[in-house]
């Protein structure tokens, strides 16, 4: 066994309760897979038992539990170096990590099982993947190797409306991927901006995010280079069939606003001075400093709310997607 | 309350906190995959009988 598993078997502070194994699953990530997968589902537009549907998002929560159990075990010495996380159950010794690891592969495997006999096996074998890349592939490869480690490893993150969208539908078509996509080209210019005001915990516990190797100028630059790349890919749902005006009006803007902070981002100084955190839990209290990555950060996460609950609503209301696609061939024929 | 290791109210109250979610997590997953059967099977009565 490697030598990061140095807490395994930490001094028990206080007796384990309950909820020290729900903070295991870190439910906030789990609430915003539940999202997106939840929208991945309804966009596939097939009749489902609302029954089993329940049943796939509920798979796909306990998956995504199962994995940050995994997460949190394997990752314990990194989190203990870290002021953000070392008051998470296992570094702080409240839960043993061999629990942790435990309680991880069984939700996993109930998960995937699941999954594969009450939905389809397409689905339980998109859900097992994610899980895997997420706990293996990032958590135990990428995260301590390369600075590429959220680029790489946001893949996982991204999956959960193409695991909806085959739990309804059977099938991963295009505008699913399109989805992903989505999520994945905005993971780096979310998380850059973040480890941009909290890089020294990222160096204090070894971690290579981009700031710590490549520099707080680099970093800027490539969240700009990734946000012009986002940007056309929201748009996207609405030539391929996918979003209607509602969404369409709501990427555009919210994009319009997202490249305007990203460039105003790089052209800040944000990330020179290694923290700019007024305390040591704080996401968005940040010196003047660090504003301009904080107003990104804050941002993103409100644009990808946002345009995923278009899709929803328009789903809800019958809004009929656009095919902007289809129409601008028709013109150029 | 119980305590029939001698480990003190706190951890008891943790130890019983503890058994009371693994016994609603057992319980929801047995309904759960009842429920999921019978949805199943009465998916596959039906298209063995069609009206």
């Amino acid at each position: 066994m490697t030598d990061h598993v140095v807490h395994d078997m930490p001094v028990s502070v206080a007796p384990a309760r309950w909820q020290d194994y729900v903070q295991l699953l870190k439910p906030r990530v789990m609430s915003l897979v539940i999202f997106t997968a939840l929208t991945g589902l309804l966009c596939a537009r097939t009749p489902m038992n609302p029954v089993l549907a329940g049943v796939a998002i509920l798979c796909i929560a306990v998956g995504a539990g199962g994995s940050a159990a995994l997460n949190m075990w394997y990752d314990s010495d990194i989190d203990a170096r870290m002021r953000r996380t070392r008051g998470r159950p296992v570094p702080s010794g409240r839960v043993q990590g061999a629990d942790a690891l435990a309680l991880g592969i069984t939700l996993s495997l109930f998960s995937v099982g699941l999954m594969g006999l009450a939905v389809n096996w397409l689905s339980a074998g998109l859900l097992g993947f994610t899980i895997l890349f997420y706990a293996v592939v990032y958590t135990m490869w990428l995260k301590r190797s390369t600075a590429q480690n959220i680029v790489i490893g946001g893949l996982a993150g991204a999956l959960p409306p193409a695991v909806g969208w085959a739990a309804a539908s059977g099938t991963a078509p295009l505008n699913a991927w399109l989805l992903v996509a989505i999520i994945f080209m905005w993971t780096p210019p979310h998380f850059w901006a973040l480890s941009l005001y909290t890089q020294s915990d990222y160096a204090k516990a070894g971690v290579p995010m981009m700031p710590v190797v490549k520099g707080a100028a680099s970093t800027r630059r490539q969240i700009l280079g990734y946000s012009l790349l986002l940007i056309p890919l929201c748009l996207a749902p609405a030539f391929t069939g996918l979003g209607g005006a509602i969404y369409l009006s709501i990427a555009a803007g919210g994009g319009a606003i997202f490249l305007a902070l990203a460039a105003r981002l790089a052209a800040s100084r944000a990330g020179d001075v290694v923290d700019e955190r007024l305390s040591d839990q704080a996401l968005y209290d940040v010196r003047a400093g660090g504003k301009a990555a904080r107003n990104l950060f804050a941002f993103s996460i409100l644009y990808l709310f946002v345009m995923f609950a278009a899709l929803l609503v328009e789903r809800m209301l019958g809004v009929e997607p656009l095919h902007l696609l289809a129409t601008l061939k028709g013109m150029a024929l | 309350m119980s305590d029939p290791w001698n480990e003190g109210p706190k951890a008891a109250a943790a130890r019983r906190g503890r058994s009371i979610a693994i016994a609603l997590g057992l319980v929801a997953f047995v309904v759960l995959v009842f429920v999921v059967t019978i949805i199943k099977m009465g998916a596959n009565v039906i298209a063995a009988h069609p009206a």
